[in-house]
């Protein structure tokens, strides 16, 4: 027989391809980001790599693994940490004011079995917890008034929300790692509207009462010149206030008839006087 | 070593097996053949053992070359020529498995290249900078890393056209841009933890920024607690990074922009106007008050001044002063002096206005 695939070149490649195919369905090397369950005849037969906590890499079961050939398929599951995005959620707080949550929840296949049985692919696993993130997030945001939701990490809500899908994922051999809001909106349409006319509002009144400050200062401001202002003449002034009535009056008479410092021609004025006045006293001259 | 041989010897007889080589005597010959150095069994490593005819191998063991390139010429119209007796493709076979082996053992990495290594999909070890030797390709697989080189991811942008809202912890919205600084600091965690290590890292910041700006007012947030803010969303986004064992290092984050958002920016630049406008209040008192107070003083300096003199002779001064004044003004007025008893002085006040007029007029 040997001979006659000697001669028979093709036959005997067809034999060598036959070989790499059961070579290469026999071995398969399972990298240390995979978990592989291998399957015979649709039952679970044992898996490979499975994630088990705190173990470093190079001692995992990643390697190169043996299988029978076409009787055991092998089966890949995530081992690494995978993201649920959450669609977003409108949530009505206590106070019922609405607020849209984008959240997302992070998680990893620990029971690869459970989850080859219960899911087969990690999508199905996403899929499946997406609407449970979901509800847990609106049940227990829906507790609180809307101040607390705007932190929720502060409180117990996030833990409450992580136990209650964690519930569910075990059930899929899933653990969740973590749950986080990515984002928390107020709704488009009113809500964001009459947040927008809060703003704009509480900055007019802000406006308003630097405005009135400013205008209280620069009043306080002038009192206070007009203040020193009139200290000032009384210490000068008060020294003789006789002298000071008589230095004042010429300057008035000055200022009111010839020249009252803006430059404006004074109006014409006339005046009568007596010969009895008191600069005419010697006008009649001496007796 | 021996197993780096078997593997050379192995993929060269599959290569062969492909061709459908003559030698190939079904089974597994080729697979094991060479595998120990099983010295008459390779296919290459064999002096010619004299011309038997094609088909007269009835061992059916590993013939000569000779033969087989015999064959071959008459199977293919001579199209691999000989050589010495060895043929071309021969050589570039082995040219190939030597370029091979060099390039997958060898391993030049960076100084800021960490090279992590997987034989056979299991992690052995990470290499260093420098030259570095790991079994050949299928085996031992290298992925180079840069370890030094920050990356940075955006989020939110400072155009005007979209906006990346955010609420505040008094419940009003500001527009956000920041971006995160990161580098990879350990190459194994990196590549085998995390399935999505630029998504995870944008979520992460995304989460940590709402938390933080969710926690301080929004005068804080566009204004002095910025940096404050940048701190505190880098130290949560480590502790998350570092809860996932992703070996990322957080750089930094740093606030790009941090605005009210375009509907209500029109409010806010009204509040700085009515704070200029209320510095300018003050500029304009304070500019009088200097004016005031300068006059004053100037008038009681000057009346100081005056009165010194007048203490000196009180009554020389006043009367010349007075003098002096009277002058002054009655030299621009129109005077009338009325003497004579029982004329009653006319003031006849159209004819006054008239000249007035007259004297505008003129």
């Amino acid at each position: 027989m040997i001979a006659r695939l000697g001669r028979n070149p093709i036959a005997l490649g067809f034999l060598a391809l036959l070989l790499l195919i059961v070579i290469g369905s026999t071995f398969s090397v399972v990298p240390e980001t995979r978990q592989a369950v291998i399957v015979r005849f649709g039952d679970v037969d044992r898996t490979v790599n499975r994630y088990q906590a705190g173990v470093p890499f190079g001692n995992t079961g990643a390697g190169l693994i043996a299988r029978i050939p076409f009787v055991e398929e092998i089966h890949w599951i995530d081992k690494r940490i995978l993201s649920i995005p959450m669609d977003r959620q409108q949530v009505l707080s206590t106070d019922q004011l609405r607020l849209q949550v984008d959240a997302f929840a992070r998680y990893r296949i620990v029971d690869p079995v459970r989850m080859y049985i219960s899911a087969r692919t990690e999508e199905r696993v996403s899929d499946q917890l997406r609407p449970i993130l979901g509800s847990a997030l609106r049940n227990e945001l829906g507790k609180r008034p809307f101040a607390a939701l705007l932190s929720p990490e502060r409180g117990q809500m996030m833990d409450n929300i992580q136990n209650a899908l964690n519930r569910v994922a075990r059930q899929y051999g899933a653990e969740i790692i973590d749950v986080r809001i990515k984002r928390a909106d107020l709704p488009d349409g009113t809500p964001l509207e009459s947040a927008y006319q809060r703003m704009q509002t509480a900055r007019q009144q802000e406006a308003r009462s630097i405005r009135a400050q400013g205008l209280k200062q620069a009043q306080i401001i002038r009192a206070e010149a007009d203040a020193e202002a009139a200290r000032t003449y009384a210490d000068a002034f008060g020294k003789d206030p006789d002298f000071y009535e008589f230095y004042r009056a010429m300057q008035s008479y000055e200022t009111s008839f010839v020249d009252n410092g803006s430059g404006q021609p004074v109006g014409k004025s006339s005046i009568i006087l007596s010969p009895q006045n008191e600069y005419l006293k010697e006008f009649s001259g001496r007796r | 070593m021996s197993r780096f041989f078997g593997w050379g010897a192995r993929i060269g007889a599959m290569m062969n097996e492909n061709r459908g080589g003559p030698w190939g005597s079904g089974g597994g010959s080729g697979d094991a053949g060479g595998g120990g150095g099983g010295g008459p069994r390779n296919p290459w490593g064999q002096p010619p053992r004299g011309k038997k005819p094609a088909g007269g191998g009835t061992t059916g063991n590993v013939t000569s070359l000779d033969d087989f390139l015999k064959k071959s010429k008459e199977r293919f119209g001579g199209r691999f020529p000989e050589s010495g007796g060895r043929p071309y493709w021969l050589y570039g076979l082995g040219i190939f498995l030597i370029l091979w082996l060099l390039f997958t053992s060898f391993h030049r990495i960076g100084p800021q290249e960490r090279g992590v290594v997987t034989r056979l999909g299991s992690y052995s070890s990470t290499l260093s900078p420098g030259i570095a030797m790991t079994l050949p390709a299928p085996i031992d697989r290298v992925q180079k890393i840069d370890v030094e080189e920050i990356r940075t991811i955006d989020i939110g942008s400072t155009d005007a056209s979209s906006e990346n809202l955010i609420l505040t912890g008094d419940q009003n919205i500001i527009d956000l841009a920041y971006s995160v600084r990161w580098n990879i600091s350990d190459p194994e965690l990196y590549l085998f933890q995390i399935s999505n290590p630029e998504e995870t890292i944008r979520e992460v910041a995304e989460s940590a920024m709402r938390a933080v700006v969710a926690g301080v007012s929004l005068d804080d947030a566009i204004g002095a607690g910025r940096s404050e803010i940048e701190q505190r969303v880098e130290q949560t986004m480590q502790q998350l990074l570092n809860d996932y064992n992703s070996g990322i290092t957080v750089q930094g984050v740093a606030i790009k922009q941090s605005d009210p958002p375009a509907a209500v920016n029109d409010a806010f630049k009204e509040v700085s106007a009515a704070q200029q406008q209320a510095q300018s209040y003050i500029n304009d008192a304070r500019a009088y008050a200097l004016q005031l107070t300068a006059k004053a003083q100037g008038e009681a300096a000057a009346f100081d001044k005056v009165y010194e003199e007048y203490r000196l002779s009180p009554e020389v001064t006043r009367r010349r002063m007075y003098y002096e004044t009277m002058e002054k003004v009655l030299s621009r007025v129109d005077k009338t002096i009325v003497e004579a008893p029982g004329v009653t002085p006319y003031l006849a006040l159209p004819e006054v206005q008239r000249r007035a007029q007259e004297g505008a007029a003129r």
